[in-house]
């Protein structure tokens, strides 16, 4: 944690949590699924589904996934704004399981271009955010460091390849997760980096066979 | 960041630093950054403070409808000279008012530690700036001994209503207050810890029970004491007041009391204040609307 996380955020009111944790919430979203979206189903859990409302939570999810930051002081008039950039959502009740932290929302994205992602994410306090589940698959990051998601075969060797070519371009590795959808089906390697990974880099990996997609997140 | 104010202290005494000094250095370090560069975010995290008090719109209300259009109620007492309290107090009164109120209209404002309690430093720091024309530069140092204490309650307690009631929100602004208080009028990095701990045990045991659950409902006046607090807190410590409980140990104290403390007063919106009959009708009533 840093001063900037005590004094701060710079952000919309009414609360850290449920209004600049929302805005990151669809923030992270925009941005791991690359493109403007199109359609947007939002699934609010908990605390976020009891007082969301009035805490502009929704509101603040919207403006997040059209790429509008927790500083920016048109975040209470985000629906007009997705209306005028054709975007169209659907905010819902949804429940996600006792296990789940309270500040939670589900967020299934279609991009412009076709693109679909769904993910789960938490505010856990301050602003700052977790998320928690990518198409299904475990996964655990803020988004605050620079964080490469690789969707790979399920079969021996990719992690290695992958830390090799962060190696070679000087990229340390602040944390790696690893997790699968099953035995042989496909795994998803989550890697928070102390340093921004080179486009070079980015493109060397996805041209690997067995590779089925990679997400890059530049740092805050 | 730090976990512990005596570290600070003995680290500030060793290196015959300022307090604000050592904190900035550790978080220049853990992000990599120069000083220099740190101290100047630190700047513009002040000037957006300042803006979150200009920004003030009595015309506004919160989309409950339960906040609006009291800090102007302040203002034209004080225009009429008529304030218990004298003007100065009057101006921190009002500000704590005018940048809280601002937050549950959804205008931007500086959490600090929280959006909750984003009135308290503002109110005290701006105000304490007009009145004895400190540089912004020593606002900005200000902040870091702030934040230099808030990072240590973070540490040690906690800095959200859901884990340690409202004693981590208003109570950790006005402790984190008070400290950069001391710091303005001279106080060394002792005294700072000092005013501290002398607030943060005034409002031990507060409750976290916004009335449905809203930012609004005690919360925007909440910021008042919690600001008047961290002023009489560094009056204290200045005359010489010492708190007989250690600061640390008064940040350990909060931890325990918020572990201890039911579920329903923990930013639930179930008990307390929330719980009262009038409390429950508003929440139907808001549920009504949705």
């Amino acid at each position: 944690m840093l001063i900037s996380d005590i004094i701060g955020p710079v952000m919309v009111g009414p609360s850290s949590s449920h209004t600049a944790g929302a805005v990151r919430i669809g923030n992270i979203g925009l941005r791991l699924l690359g493109t403007k979206v199109e359609r947007a189903d939002i699934g609010l859990h908990g605390s976020f589904l009891a007082t969301g409302r009035g805490h502009g939570t929704d509101k603040a999810i919207v403006a997040g996934l059209l790429g509008i930051a927790v500083d920016d002081e048109r975040i209470p008039e985000s629906f007009e704004i997705a209306g005028e950039q054709g975007m169209n959502f659907d905010i819902h009740g949804v429940d996600l399981g006792p296990d789940l932290h309270p500040n939670s929302a589900r967020l299934i994205l279609t991009g412009t271009n076709g693109k679909k992602i769904e993910l789960i994410a938490s505010s856990i306090g301050g602003g700052r955010i977790r998320v928690n589940e990518i198409d299904g698959i475990q996964v655990n990051f803020s988004g605050e460091l620079p964080t490469l998601i690789v969707h790979n075969e399920d079969k021996p060797g990719y992690v290695a390849e992958v830390t090799s070519i962060l190696e070679a371009e000087s990229v340390n590795i602040a944390t790696l997760q690893l997790n699968r959808s099953k035995r042989g089906g496909y795994a998803v390697m989550v890697i928070e980096c102390d340093q921004e990974v080179p486009k070079d880099a980015i493109r060397h990996l996805e041209s690997l066979e067995g590779v089925l997609r990679v997400t890059y997140i530049a740092g805050e | 960041m730090y976990d512990s104010v005596d570290e600070i202290i003995r680290l500030s005494e060793e290196k015959k630093k300022s307090f604000w000094e050592i904190v900035a250095e550790d978080d220049a370090r853990a992000q990599d950054i120069s000083e220099e560069e740190d101290i100047r975010r630190m700047l513009s995290t002040y000037q957006a403070m300042r803006e979150s008090d200009l920004s003030y719109d009595p015309n506004l209300h919160s989309t409950s409808g339960l906040v609006g259009a009291e800090a102007q109620k302040i203002s034209d007492r004080r225009a009429r000279k008529e304030m218990i309290c004298g003007d100065f107090i009057g101006s921190v009164m009002e500000r704590a008012l005018r940048v809280a109120e601002s937050n549950a209209c959804m205008k931007k404002i500086v959490a600090a530690p929280t959006a909750g309690s984003c009135g308290v430093m503002p109110a005290v720091l701006l105000s304490l700036q007009e009145k004895y024309g400190y540089s912004d530069e020593k606002m900005a140092q200000a902040l870091f001994v702030a934040g230099g204490i808030g990072g240590v309650i973070a540490c040690r307690a906690s800095l959200a209503g859901a884990e340690g009631g409202c004693q981590a929100e208003i109570g950790a602004a006005s402790a984190m207050t008070a400290g950069a208080a001391v710091y303005l009028q001279g106080g060394t990095a002792r005294q700072i810890a000092n005013a501290a701990a002398l607030a943060l045990k005034s409002l031990l045991g507060l409750s976290c029970d916004p009335v449905a659950g809203l930012v609004e409902v005690p919360c925007v006046k909440r910021n008042v004491i919690g600001a008047v607090n961290a002023l009489t807190s560094a009056d204290m410590t200045m005359a010489g007041i010492e708190s007989k409980i250690p600061p640390d140990e008064v940040f350990d104290a909060m931890g325990s009391i918020g572990r201890n403390m039911d579920e329903s007063i923990r930013e639930t919106g179930i008990g307390g204040l929330a719980g009262t009959p009038t409390g429950r009708k508003i929440r139907s009533r808001i549920r009504g609307m949705e």
